[in-house]
């Protein structure tokens, strides 16, 4: 019965009963996992957006095996136009553009994927046990967000990478070490009320331990905003990444990322235009697709809630 | 009210404390100030000795601590201390810099309140009209656009401009390359001219980002507060839709856009740092790189402590602000 209200809730009765024997059949159950999935395709933007970022992920991961420049590659002549052997010309030292892309787009999508995994699995731990446990715990980590909040991130991260090293997963701790803090709050916030309803109580009751009420009943409940949150966890991820490497402060040469790329040829705008188009175009719709593939998990679990971003 | 602004500002101590320490010890693993030293051609060991003694590299980083944050409170900010650079003392550098992204940031950020305002006001007043789709895909788009990408896009169509103005006979009028040195001088068109020439570019780059954030947040809020009972019952009362929008709607709206505002500051420090860079301003972003850069404990030190203590500001005069537009928060 439950599942049949679900469905029509999101307003996915399907009409046409499947041509099967039972004839009371009529409605199908589906669990939550298919109503998202099934919400979420029919979110054509959305769609679109995850077509760009599978091209994305294919272009740069698979696209160096293809290509036949390497991003190391340095004996191309100096800033080669267009063509056919350069389709995006040559840098300064005569680096193919494209390889130099591919690669690029592989370091940012690999740290802006490893800090939103990261920032996801410490925020939720973190805010769940804060908003579950009360007390102690929850005044901590209040504390320490409110000590986070006061140092800016960018002189933390510059701190880092020049004291330690600039290798790309020093860059990709020092964002998730700031960007759990956004996760926390939110999985708390929704704890404090789920904590408080029957079936935790139920739970208890029965002797459940603390990481399993956390772990089985509290996150299933919550799986819808904690998806969203990390999807546009990468989003941030990826932008504040490439503002870092643009600063030289992020990821440093021979190591390359979108932000040392465009820090690289963006002097170059008014002659070489393509030379920080490339760059820039790749950067914008890795973001603008992670943002709207957001938009279109926020739908898709929450047919209710209005389409009004914030 | 006032004892609460007292309490806060009592708690923030400790806090700032904390962090401070934190950023000490930070700096203090980042790397040694001498490192570079050791590798210069007639450094012998007893010289690299002394110069440790004298910086006080050789006690312990509590004690180094405990020694900056007194010098600090009684008002000696240091010197930097990178090699090869002359001595500058740390105060005057910070607070130079300080005034210079300031003049940068408020204007910027006031200009993009108010657009930010009006036009989240607009596209939820008018929602779902051509005007609201345009606004609400432009903050969208603007939201995903890299600051630095921005920036740089401004800065060359400055260029290009000038270069239209100067192919017409005219002067050149935008300045991409940092603020005049020696102020504005000259009859009352010529400061007009150089002023708006030297800010345009930054402060619109500044501003973009700034305005994505304010129109999509104050759309948000417009409209939930549109959607409200107590709006209802001013429409059913017959009080006149412009009325409706200004004094009731309006006034309630911008409440979460005050706290944005005032909490935005970290945010708006990172986009200040990028576009001073771009532009090649010598504010607090171009402090920041090059004292990591030649690697300046006590100028890295007096940064952050700037800085952190302005945020603490922000965060106080956010809460305060919340409770006087909101009666229904008590503060206390």
């Amino acid at each position: 019965m439950a599942n049949i209200n679900l469905a029509s809730e999101g307003g996915v009765v399907s009409s046409a009963p499947e041509s099967g024997s039972h004839e009371f059949d009529a409605t199908k159950t589906r669990t939550q996992g298919q109503l998202v999935l099934r919400r979420f395709l029919r979110h054509r933007l959305a769609m679109v957006s995850f077509g760009v970022f599978v091209f994305l992920v294919l272009f740069a991961f698979l696209g160096p095996f293809i290509w036949t420049y390497d991003f190391e590659d340095v004996s191309s002549k100096s800033y080669q136009p267009m063509s056919g052997t350069h389709p995006l010309g040559t840098t300064q030292v005569g680096k193919d553009m494209l390889a130099l892309l591919m690669r690029g787009t592989g370091y940012s999508l690999q740290i802006a994927l490893i800090v939103a995994a990261l920032a996801t699995a410490i925020g939720v731990v973190f805010g769940a046990l804060a908003g579950y446990l009360r007390g102690f715990v929850d005044t901590a980590l209040m504390r320490l967000v409110d000590l986070l909040l006061i140092i800016p991130q960018i002189a933390v991260a510059a701190i880092v990478v020049k004291g330690f090293s600039g290798s790309w997963y020093v860059v990709a701790l020092v964002l998730a070490a700031f960007a759990w803090m956004q996760i926390a709050r939110i999985t708390r916030g929704e704890t404090l009320s789920l904590a408080q309803r029957e079936f935790i109580e139920a739970a208890r009751a029965c002797g459940a331990t603390t990481p399993r009420i956390i772990f089985r009943h509290l996150v299933p409940n919550m799986i819808g905003s904690i998806t969203v949150n990390a999807t546009l966890a990468v989003a941030t991820a990826v932008l504040t990444e490439a503002a870092l490497s643009f600063l030289g402060l992020g990821v440093q040469p021979p190591d390359t990322s979108l932000g040392v790329i465009v820090l690289e040829n963006y002097g170059q705008f008014l002659n070489r235009p393509w030379l920080f188009w490339g760059p820039f175009i790749v950067l914008v719709a890795l973001s603008l697709a992670v943002n709207f593939i957001g938009d279109g998990l926020r739908d898709a679990f929450d047919p209710r809630q209005t389409k009004v971003r914030a | 009210m006032i004892r609460y602004i007292i309490r806060r500002l009592l708690i923030s101590i400790p806090i700032l404390l904390i962090g401070s320490f934190a950023c000490y010890v930070l700096v203090a693993s980042a790397g040694n100030p001498l490192a570079e030293m050791r590798f210069r051609p007639g450094v012998t060991e007893a010289d690299l000795k002394a110069a440790e003694v004298s910086l006080g590299l050789d006690k312990p980083v509590v004690v180094r601590y405990w020694n900056w944050l007194t010098d600090f409170l009684s008002g000696d900010w240091g010197q930097s201390i990178a090699l090869g650079q002359a001595k500058t003392a740390v105060f005057p550098a910070v607070t130079d810099a300080l005034w210079t992204t300031g003049r940068l940031v408020i204007g910027a950020e006031l200009l993009a309140l108010t657009l930010g305002v009006s036009v989240g006001v607009l596209a939820a007043v008018r929602q779902y009209s051509i005007f609201d789709y345009l606004a609400t895909s432009t903050a969208f788009l603007m939201f995903s656009m890299p600051i630095f990408c921005v920036a740089v896009i401004v800065k060359n169509y400055g260029i290009q401009f000038n270069n239209v103005l100067e192919s017409m006979g005219l002067d050149r009028w935008l300045t991409t390359a940092g603020p005049r040195p020696g102020g504005f001088t000259g009859s009352f068109g010529e400061v007009i001219f150089k002023y708006t020439g030297t800010f345009l570019l930054p402060t619109i780059a500044l501003m973009l980002i700034s305005f994505a954030a304010y129109s999509r947040f104050e759309r948000a809020s417009m409209l939930e507060i549109l959607h409200s009972d107590f709006v209802r019952t001013a429409r059913a009362k017959g009080i006149s839709q412009g009325r409706v929008i200004f004094k009731h709607a309006f006034r309630n709206a911008l409440i979460p856009v005050a706290t944005l505002f005032s909490l935005n500051f970290g945010a708006v420090l990172s986009g200040a740092i990028i576009t001073e860079t771009v532009f090649g301003w010598a504010g607090m972003g171009t402090l920041l790189v090059s004292s990591v850069r030649q690697f300046d404990p006590p100028m890295l030190m007096g940064w952050l402590a700037v800085t952190a203590t302005l945020i603490v500001l922000f965060n106080l005069i956010a809460d305060v602000v919340y409770g006087i537009l909101d009666p229904r928060i008590r503060l206390g």
